[in-house]
């Protein structure tokens, strides 16, 4: 019992007090005193709940410094990962420019041969030319010399023509491999397109010596002239041959003997818009993935042999142009796909 | 003697006009152009018995030449006309199809006409 509480009671039991008030007056001192141990344990209690909780917070404190540099090292990982995917993805656009440039180079030797042919050829025949045209001079034979003069500016101007035309496939090589230049001029878009089918066509003929294929064209009259990224929207263009090649060469292997393998393709112009239809009557694209087919390294092709970039990166391309690139397809039957363009 | 030649480049009919213009004006050799495989079946069907010798073009829209080529020696057997082929893909695989579709030789572009001049005159 308290030293205060005894006192208080001592000091009560010297008062001269009736027993009864005496009796009464212990009673509450007793209740007092229970209220007061209670008080006293419970107070114990609490200092040990708080020594528990004052561990626990402790121990939550470190527990969380821990965790926050956990926290700040993932960052720092997640960072690394995140510049990793930037260089991974741009080594695979470049890797998707490459292997539309091998796809070119075949084509391109096709084409810039012809062209050197008709330069080789048509300077030695003027060489000849040269030497008839000294002998007529010699006869006096100006009737003669005229018509030799003649061919022989006929032949410069073909030389002239073949020469600019290898020039033009070397350039058009050279833009495709570059990075993007990003400088919009005007083009016209029927020659662009043309050169194009003819790059994919030789190239896919260079490597596979049994492919063929109907190709229809349809452009427009007007030569429509187009303010667009050259290098880029060929790159578009031929990722979309390259793709119906592929696909009617799939299905010709299904189907050997009726299956006419077809590809068209057609320039439209229309008032505030340029079209572009490229449709092959191949495999189609399945409903279940139509979806998908503009997306990131999506491809059909067995593993290895498409990046699934090409799809996206036209994608890309066309929306930076203002555009839009959409596709109608029947599976089994054929796949359009549709370019739009801002004029 | 008459030469069909088939190619897809148009200029080739006035380059070999000039370059056997001397053949031409003496009446040795005839040329007849064709720009597709298709249009040159086409004239061989239509001028069946003429004796034709056949310089192709391989890579054309189209019929390629070397299919030109397997129509030829399967369907004008009798006498099976000369075929020579004129590339500018000058690679093994083009040569042994060539040859095993039975061409009777192979050029390469840029054309060595005196080389090619050499050949006709022997095949005629």
């Amino acid at each position: 019992m308290d030293q205060e509480l005894q006192l208080i009671i001592d000091r009560i039991n010297n008062l001269s007090l009736s027993e009864e008030a005496r009796v009464a007056v212990m009673e509450a001192m007793k209740t007092v005193e229970k209220k007061l141990s209670l008080t006293d344990f419970k107070l114990a209690r609490t200092e040990k709940v708080k020594k528990t909780t004052g561990i626990l917070l402790e121990e939550t404190i470190e527990e969380l410094q821990r965790k926050s540099k956990g926290f700040t090292e993932l960052n720092i990982l997640l960072k690394n990962t995140q510049e990793e995917l930037k260089a991974t993805r741009s080594q695979l656009l470049q890797a998707e420019k490459m292997a539309s440039l091998g796809e070119l180079t075949a084509g391109i030797a096709h084409e810039i041969q012809n062209p050197l042919n008709f330069v080789t050829n048509f300077s030695e025949v003027n060489t000849e030319l040269i030497g008839e045209l000294q002998d007529e001079i010699d006869k006096g034979n100006v009737a003669e010399v005229k018509i030799i003069a003649a061919d022989i500016a006929d032949n410069e101007q073909k030389i002239n023509y073949h020469g600019k035309r290898a020039d033009a496939i070397v350039k058009g090589m050279l833009q495709h491999s570059r990075s993007n230049s990003g400088e919009k001029e005007l083009t016209d878009i029927n020659a662009l397109v043309d050169e194009y089918l003819r790059l994919a066509y030789h190239g896919l003929r260079a490597r596979d010596k049994t492919f063929n294929a109907t190709l229809k064209t349809d452009y427009d009259k007007s030569d429509p002239m187009v303010n667009i990224v050259r290098q880029d929207i060929g790159r578009v263009i031929l990722n979309l041959f390259t793709n119906a090649f592929y696909s009617i060469t799939e299905k010709k292997e299904k189907d050997k003997d009726n299956f006419e393998p077809t590809v068209s393709v057609s320039t439209k112009k229309m008032s505030d818009q340029l079209e572009i239809r490229i449709k092959d009557n191949g495999n189609g694209i399945s409903q279940s993935i139509i979806d998908k087919v503009f997306q990131p390294f999506f491809t059909t092709k067995p593993t290895g042999q498409g990046t699934g970039l090409g799809l996206s990166l036209s994608h890309e391309i066309i929306r930076a142009h203002g555009g839009s690139i959409t596709v109608e397809t029947e599976e089994g039957k054929f796949a359009e796909f549709i370019i739009k363009l801002p004029v | 003697m008459k030469i069909l030649v088939v190619d897809d480049e148009r200029d080739m009919k006035m380059l070999f006009e000039q370059r056997f213009r001397k053949e031409i004006r003496n009446g040795d050799m005839e040329f007849i152009f064709a720009f597709s495989g298709e249009e040159a079946l086409m004239y061989l069907n239509q001028h069946v018995h003429e004796a034709v010798l056949i310089l192709s073009d391989i890579n054309m829209p189209g019929m390629s030449g070397l299919e030109l080529l397997q129509q030829i020696k399967q369907k004008f057997s009798t006498p099976p006309p000369v075929v020579m082929m004129i590339t500018a893909y000058g690679d093994a695989e083009n040569y042994n199809t060539a040859m095993r579709l039975g061409a009777d030789d192979f050029l390469t572009k840029p054309v060595d006409f005196s080389l090619l001049k050499e050949k006709l005159k022997i095949k005629i």
